[in-house]
């Protein structure tokens, strides 16, 4: 009796404990964040162009317009190809050929980064002669596709199988069903799941050394190097000058800040499937 | 709509025109089926199966649960083969088309011949209307209604349901928000819309309680007067108070088929007779 109430404090204890080491680490990461970059981040910060070397003030306008522009090729690469080949694993569950595209797309998910700029450089900016927003755009793209194909099947398969029969009991084609009736009613699960993925890159910094590269100028054309968050953060953390360490601490912040925005975002649209969910 | 007799059938003989309902006379045969075996896998579900179903007739097919009944059913409209591993052979033929035609299209069988399943299926994320009117939308460009017409098919067959009263206020709401009877109702106008001849309903009050059970027998007794009607269900007081007649089956074979009152009351095979006395099942 005792001894299994001992137990059961144990056990609980040891489970608070674990929670806590979970959270313990992005709390003293926010903290800091903010108590070093707080006072870097004002309006110049996003509207201002970075200062010279040395130099004071200035701030990241084109790295975060850089980001989100970057962003925006990714997901015009990363989702159709993604949420598409989610789909095809969908439909074809047991398919040898839908076994082997789920294995090579878990095999591409835990691919290396660098190992995907190294890949892009290979391919896009060698034949292109030069760095570019694009070759930057296709390889966070490129990390999207596994992403959104498995979070894009898992939704899928929570469609019950009775809402396809009754699609096709009423002369639905095959695809028609797949699309307007089983991705329909998987549309929210399918949002939250590229967002997800959206967030997940956005972060990412080895990928553009060798393709988006950094620009200290404004740049939104997809052809030349572009400037990225993480490539300033990478430039000014290693910097020897204390402003720009300050604003490579500010500009964290806002990295983090954008991929809690896309996380609360994938939240709601989570929410709002499960609010008129089916049974 | 009068299909041409098989031997002069065009390539695509089952056009999506819709139906009309007078097309044959009631008791005349309209779906014939004709030694059907249908399996999955290996498992031989249904075995040899010959059965007539007549024209604005509702046909109940009862018996044990796995003996075969919603298989065959699912046979009639070419849903059986749509589940992995499942095949089926033999003749069934609708209005004079031999449905297993190699040039048939199960699309287009599926349109004449409609089903409704056991647990009701609304698709969440179209409104009343649109869950009425999903068959006219994936109809082909020059086949499709234009939005008045649509309004009145939904109209009708929400009338033919009785739910018209009950949802016309709030027609472009989610169907999810239904009760399970309503819903399974707006199943059953859904099938409506298509304008088929045939209505396949299996097991369509499985899930339900027994008030919205009986609205939907009473529904199904309405039916008849313009669709023809086959009713799988394992209740048979069920089969005794909606159907013209019935089929019994055992183990994927028919055992019998007689007209109800008959079959209830002097079966001619002694199977069908313990079974409906409750002797088994």
């Amino acid at each position: 009796m005792l001894r299994r109430k001992i137990a059961n404090v144990v056990m609980l204890g040891l489970m608070w404990l674990a929670a806590g080491v979970v959270l313990l680490p992005l709390v003293l990461i926010l903290w800091r964040l903010v108590s070093q970059g707080a006072s870097a981040l004002n309006w110049d910060f996003f509207t201002k162009m970075p200062a010279p070397p040395g130099g004071t003030g200035g701030g990241m306008a084109n790295a975060i317009v850089g980001t989100l522009y970057l962003l925006a090729i990714a997901s015009v690469v990363g989702l159709p190809v993604g949420i598409g080949a989610g789909i095809f694993l969908a439909e074809h569950r047991g398919a040898r050929l839908a076994n082997a595209v789920r294995f090579l797309s878990d095999v591409l998910n835990g691919l290396p980064s660098i190992v995907v700029g190294i890949f892009a450089w290979q391919i896009l900016v060698r034949p292109m002669h030069h760095f570019s927003a694009l070759a930057g755009g296709i390889a966070l793209g490129s990390m999207m596709i596994p992403l959104t194909a498995r979070t894009t099947e898992e939704m899928i398969r929570t469609v019950p199988n009775s809402l396809r029969e009754a699609a096709l009991a009423l002369g639905y084609p095959n695809w028609r069903t797949s699309l307007s009736i089983v991705a329909r009613t998987a549309l929210p699960g399918i949002v939250t799941g590229a967002l997800v993925a959206l967030a997940r890159v956005a972060g990412e910094t080895a990928p553009l050394l060798f393709t988006a590269l950094g620009n200290n100028f404004w740049s939104v054309q997809a052809t030349q190097p572009i400037d990225a968050l993480p490539l300033r953060l990478y430039l000014y953390a290693t910097s020897p000058y204390d402003d720009w360490n300050r604003q490579a601490w500010a500009g964290a912040l806002v990295l983090i800040g954008l991929v809690l925005v896309i996380s609360l975002l994938a939240r709601h649209v989570t929410r709002a499937k499960f609010g008129k969910a089916v049974d | 709509m009068t299909m041409p007799p098989t031997t002069a059938v065009p390539a695509r003989p089952m056009t999506p025109v819709p139906a009309s309902h007078a097309a044959g006379e009631p008791g005349q045969v309209l779906l014939d089926i004709t030694g059907l075996n249908a399996y999955f896998g290996a498992a031989h579900v249904v075995r040899n199966v010959s059965l007539a179903f007549r024209e604005r007739e509702v046909t109940a097919i009862i018996g044990p649960s796995g003996c075969g009944k919603s298989t065959l059913l699912r046979c009639l409209n070419r849903m059986h083969e749509t589940v992995p591993l499942a095949r089926a052979t033999g003749r069934i033929v609708f209005a004079g088309q031999d449905l297993y035609a190699p040039e048939v299209n199960p699309i287009e069988v599926r349109r004449h011949i409609g089903m409704v399943f056991q647990r009701p299926t609304p698709f969440p994320t179209l409104s009343i209307r649109d869950n009425v009117a999903a068959g006219l939308r994936v109809l082909k460009r020059g086949q499709r209604p234009n939005r008045a017409e649509v309004d009145r098919i939904v109209e009708t067959a929400l009338r033919n349901t009785a739910l018209w009263d009950e949802v016309k206020d709030r027609l472009h709401t989610s169907a999810v928000a239904l009760s399970g009877g309503q819903q399974q109702r707006l199943c059953i106008a859904r099938a409506l819309a298509n304008s088929p001849r045939v209505l396949l309903l299996d097991e369509p009050t499985a899930s339900l309680d027994p008030l919205s059970t009986q609205k939907v027998e009473e529904l199904v007794y309405d039916l008849r007067q313009r669709f023809t009607v086959v009713i799988v269900t394992h209740n048979m007081q069920q089969a005794a108070r909606v159907s013209d007649r019935t089929a019994f089956m055992l183990d994927g074979e028919l055992v019998e088929v007689a007209p109800t009152h008959k079959l209830f009351t002097t079966p001619s095979d002694p199977r069908t007779e313990a079974y409906v006395t409750g002797r088994f099942g």
